[in-house]
């Protein structure tokens, strides 16, 4: 499921304005594709990420992939639960499984990424 | 076509012993498939690339001739057991217990694959995970992997590793580290735009304000060998502060891990990772190969450690069980991206080295330092005693050391050769300034009585 | 296989046990510290355990009975051509003038060695149709980075900047892996409908960027490259060169040759093909073939020959230097070379017609039951999708995998090529007879039906194994990867 209060990436994660901030996490489609998740690779506080640049790495049994940052901006707090049990991601990855909160330098840029309605079309057409 | 010369085909077909089909079941396969002639399961190999005569190759022979044929070639070779020798420099000599190759040469081992379904492969997977904890107990290193190739390409995959930690584009390496080892290091590390240092040894050993004057803020790692090429054991704390002081690690490279029977394991003086070669335990000298690779390092550099690794885990019943893990960082998943490309590793060698740890045990290991370091230190003594001959450098040795000798060692050598002993090795072509010195290894299989004939015949040759 | 927990060593350690003897001393003993100083010595032995000789012996033994090997039963891995090893490779190689051999020893006192060597670069030179070969390289892998280095030389002699290496979307995980490690990026070209590389796709990314097309001939769809020609011309036609993975050269010994399809260069796996035993992972030799243009960057030393002598030559100004101490897994060279001297050009002819053979028959016995990706004539192995089982039953690939192993079968490779979905494929080899691939495939069929049947019979195999399916997951969050004391 892709909460309509939120934005999606290419890449397969969302953004979420909260009070001027932009929390980021992946979606839903994503953390199956995954199958669990054993590790996350997360950037320091204070780091500087790009739009659609790698900013972290994700980690299964099965698969690796890089987390691609939906907003440029400076990371200001990293969800350090993920450390002792990244398996929320899978459970719950619009809450309690988020990866990173951001301060945006340029809130616009989340103009250019989709809406829920048009990343429901990307992930029902790529089918099973 | 002359009418002797049939297509391969249709001539009389020689049944192979490795090759079971019979003519009676190749006919009934190719029935089955749906094809008239074997031939025609290669009809898309473009006619222009098909090969129109049979292979260039010497006739086949029955095992009683190929295994004359191998004895004969064998036999133009003068191994250590044909004439006792006094090689190290990089491969060792050692007393391989009878145990190590009967169990490391069942047939369950030899022949099995990569232990990916994990579940039937329990034998080799507990077995690598046992030689893991080995060789951290060996090192006092947090982790270990279950192989690289080799000491020299470990080395090397070691300072790419410390690369990606720190993001730092050089490594420093003392010129006391073994020469193909830092030659390994410069074809591993060119590639990937990694400037090699070199820190020049003096005296036999690192110098250490060369070395403080060689690392930087842009350097990824310090490499020093220890016990070095020369035998010499380094100043490692020195060489780890200095290391640390600027940022960067320290690799500590080994070339016989017995040594570490006697001397402080490097992870108690502040190495960040140890790429080490692990023939010396329980592997034989083959001729330089198939050796083994040995990678160690700190917990929290395990995810970017290359190689494969076992973990232990459960199963559905809550058994313990052992799985190749970490996996994600590896070529099959990760491609691109991976740590290293190493796949098909030096397994069969790891379990060959855990038999060896495991016969001679906390005690044996010691014992066998020792004696290496007791007989070194004899033919030291004894050699540099005659006359026109001295030792290169101050300074303690574990179990090789180096001789100035009067004449050049390759002469030595061959004169040694002569009476059926191998010298040791000439260090000229590898140090031009330092031709006239002369690696010698001392190991447990060397008695009194070579050493003694060696000294004697050096004596006789005045 | 017993069903009894097997101690981990270190937990039949107790004070005092020995498992080695050496002689005392026959040389003066001094204090240590007079020869290594306090400092430098280790305060503590280290941890390793303290077992006797029968321990040691009964622990490796059972640890033995608990792995599937190629001498107790069948081993059908795509791509890994397990092949019997045959068991006189072993003597020939435990020869002491071979085994007991120090690679520093002068070359005078090495002939037979070198000789080997020598003679095994001819024979694999004729079988590939290149012009030399060197045997440096530990294992594929390795060969890989070798080839890719060999081909970045080349062009840096050429006064030419390539950045870019081919690869096709079926490719092993090692080629894109070596590109990267040796400095290039990947572009990866999709396969047809036939699974041949698209060459339509090839052509458009083919340019005077790219230094190389790194391809498996068959792929590893079991296929052969029906437009390799064409292939040939795209990639040389734009300066570049056309790199070989041999991991599938079992089959097509004796039938066709790489070099005459116009590789540059290409890596053998002496333990796929040549038969040098896996191990259980390692040891390799991943010998590497060129031809002449690329023969200067070879690593050193190179093996040649004067009259009758032969000489390890050093002085190669162009070379890429080493990739590893000495001359390469010399031990495995040994077995390649008793191999190849045991085969023979009929022998080897034979091995790639019945490999092909074996795996059409296979093939032809499973495809009603399985779904086939790629409807061709395949060659020593194929690729077929569980897809079916999976959407119809809720069984994926790899619960039937573990539920063969219950049959007494090691289970295909799967999961791979990424391109398939549900991949298994299957590489019998042509060391089996046709009572085995029988066997194989009715236990093929029977899973296909207990999918059907019986589908939690299958996602909770393997049953009969002294383990259960194994929680791969908790290995990875929870890495437990060294023994500690309770």
């Amino acid at each position: 499921m892709y909460p309509d209060d939120l934005r999606y990436s290419s890449e397969h994660e969302w953004a979420r304005r909260e009070d001027g901030r932009v929390r980021v996490g992946i979606t839903q489609f994503a953390a199956e594709k995954m199958s669990d998740v054993v590790f996350i690779e997360l950037p320091q506080v204070g780091a500087k990420i790009s739009f659609m640049q790698p900013f972290g790495v994700i980690e299964s049994v099965k698969a690796v992939s890089d987390l691609f940052a939906p907003v440029s901006g400076t990371v200001v707090e990293v969800n350090t639960v993920l450390a002792s049990t990244p398996e929320v991601v899978n459970s719950d990855p619009y809450g309690q499984g988020w990866i990173i909160l951001v301060d945006p330098a340029d809130p616009a840029e989340l103009q250019q990424l989709m809406t829920a309605e048009q990343y429901r079309k990307v992930v029902g057409g790529a089918g099973a | 076509m002359t009418a002797r010369q049939k297509a391969p085909a249709l001539e009389r077909r020689r049944q192979h012993k490795y090759i079971p089909a019979t003519d009676a079941e190749r006919e009934e396969m190719l029935r089955v498939i749906g094809v008239r002639s074997i031939d025609a399961l290669f009809a898309d190999i473009p006619a222009a690339v098909r090969l129109q005569r049979p292979l260039a190759l010497p006739p086949a022979l029955s095992d009683p001739e190929v295994l004359a044929q191998l004895t004969a070639m064998a036999a133009r070779n003068t191994h250590a057991d044909a004439a006792p020798t006094f090689l190290g420099a990089g491969a060792y000599d050692h007393y391989i217990p009878s145990v190590v190759w009967h169990l490391a040469g069942r047939g369950e081992f030899l022949t099995a694959y990569t232990p990916y379904q994990a579940e039937m492969m329990q034998g080799e997977l507990q077995a690598g995970y046992e030689y893991q904890s080995m060789l951290c107990a060996l090192t006092a290193m947090d982790v270990a992997n279950a192989s690289m190739y080799d000491g020299a390409s470990a080395t090397a995959e070691a300072a790419v590793m410390a690369k990606d930690l720190t993001k730092r584009g050089e490594v420093v390496v003392s010129t006391a580290v073994h020469p193909e080892y830092r030659e390994v290091l410069r074809t591993y590390t060119a590639p990937l735009g990694i400037t090699v240092v070199e820190a020049p040894q003096r005296a036999g050993r690192t110098d250490l304000s060369a070395l403080r004057a060689a690392v930087s803020g842009r350097t990824a790692a310090v490499i020093i060998q220890h016990p070095n090429f020369f035998g010499s054991l380094e100043d490692g704390p020195a060489a780890a502060a200095l290391a640390h002081g600027a940022g960067a690690l320290l690799i500590c490279a080994i070339a016989d891990p017995l040594s570490l029977g006697l001397l402080t394991p490097p992870g108690e003086w502040g190495a960040d990772i140890v790429a080490g070669e692990g023939q010396p335990l329980g592997n034989h000298l083959n001729f330089g190969g198939p050796y083994l690779g040995m990678l160690a390092t700190r917990q929290d550099f395990v995810r970017r450690m290359p190689g494969r690794l076992v973990g232990a885990t459960v199963d559905t019943d809550g058994r313990r069980g052992f799985v190749l893990t970490l996996q994600t960082r590896e070529q099959h998943i990760r491609r691109e991206k991976a740590t290293s490309n190493i796949c098909t590793n030096e397994a069969l060698l790891a379990l060959a080295a855990a038999v060896y740890m495991a016969a001679l045990g906390r005690t044996g290991v010691r014992k066998v330092a020792e004696l290496n370091l007791y007989k070194a230190a004899y033919a030291k003594e004894r050699l540099s005693a005659l006359p026109g001959f001295r030792l290169m450098f101050e300074g303690p040795t574990f179990h090789e050391f180096v001789i100035r000798t009067p004449r050049p060692p390759e002469e030595l050598n061959r004169a040694l050769r002569a009476r059926g002993i191998i010298g040791g090795a000439p260090l000229g072509r590898w140090y031009p300034d330092l031709a006239d010195g002369w690696l010698l290894c001392v190991t447990e299989q060397r008695t009194r009585e070579q050493i003694e004939r060696l000294v004697d015949v050096l004596e006789g040759l005045r | 296989m017993s069903a009894r927990d097997l101690p981990v060593i270190f937990e039949l350690s107790t004070p005092g046990r020995v498992g080695a003897s050496y002689p005392d001393p026959d040389v003066p003993v001094q204090p240590l510290e007079a020869l290594i100083p306090a400092a430098q010595l280790r305060a503590n032995p280290p941890a390793l355990p303290e077992v006797s000789e029968l321990d040691v012996v009964r622990h490796y033994t059972r640890l033995s009975h608990r792995n599937f090997s190629i001498d107790e039963g069948f081993y059908p891995l795509g791509s890994c051509t397990m092949k019997y090893n045959p068991r006189i490779h072993e003597d020939v190689a435990r020869l002491a003038g071979f085994s007991r051999l120090h690679p520093y020893t002068a070359e005078e006192d090495v002939q037979g060695a070198l000789a080997l060597m020598w003679e095994l670069e001819r024979m694999l030179a004729e079988v590939s149709g290149m012009d030399r070969v060197t045997f440096q390289p530990a294992a594929g892998a390795h060969g890989e980075f070798t080839g890719m280095l060999l081909i970045r030389a080349y062009f840096e002699s050429q006064g030419e900047a390539r950045t870019k290496v081919i690869v096709p979307d079926s490719a092993h995980g090692t080629n894109p892996a070596t590109a990267t490690m040796a400095g290039y990026e990947v572009i990866t070209v999709p396969s047809d409908a036939r699974g041949n590389m698209d060459v339509t796709k090839l052509r458009e990314a083919m340019d005077g960027r790219v230094a190389a097309l790194m391809l498996t001939n068959p792929n590893t769809l079991g296929l052969f490259e029906e437009h390799i020609l064409e292939i040939e011309e795209i990639v040389h036609g734009a300066g570049g060169q056309l790199y070989m993975d041999g991991a599938n050269f079992n089959a097509i010994l004796g039938i066709t040759r790489p070099g005459d399809q116009g590789f540059d260069v290409m890596h053998f796996n002496l333990h796929k093909t040549f038969t040098t035993p896996h191990g259980g992972g390692g040891p390799g030799a991943g010998a590497v073939g060129v031809k002449a243009h690329l023969a200067p960057f070879l690593p050193v030393p190179v093996i040649e020959r004067t009259g009758d002598r032969f000489h390890l030559e050093y002085e190669r100004p162009q070379s890429i230097g080493k990739i590893r101490a000495f001359y390469g897994n010399f031990g495995n060279l040994v077995r390649a070379y008793t191999y190849l001297r045991s085969m023979g050009a009929d022998g080897l002819r034979q091995i790639a017609e019945v490999a092909v053979l074996n795996a059409n028959y296979v093939l032809a016995r499973l495809r009603d039951r399985f779904d086939l990706p790629y409807d061709r004539l395949c060659k020593h192995e194929f690729v077929l999708s569980g897809r079916r089982q999976k959407h119809e039953h809720g069984v994926s690939t790899k619960d039937m995998a573990k539920r063969m192993l219950d049959y007494g079968f090691h289970a295909p490779t799967i999961y791979f090529p990424l391109i398939v979905e549900e991949a298994i494929m299957i590489e019998p080899t042509e060391t089996e007879s046709k009572r085995t691939l029988d066997e194989f495939i009715e236990a093929m069929r029977a899973i296909d039906r207990e999918a059907a049947e019986q589908p939690d019979l299958v996602r909770e195999a393997p049953h009969a194994t002294p383990v259960r399916r194994l929680d791969e997951v908790r290995a990875a969050r929870q890495p437990d990867l060294r023994w500690r004391p309770a």
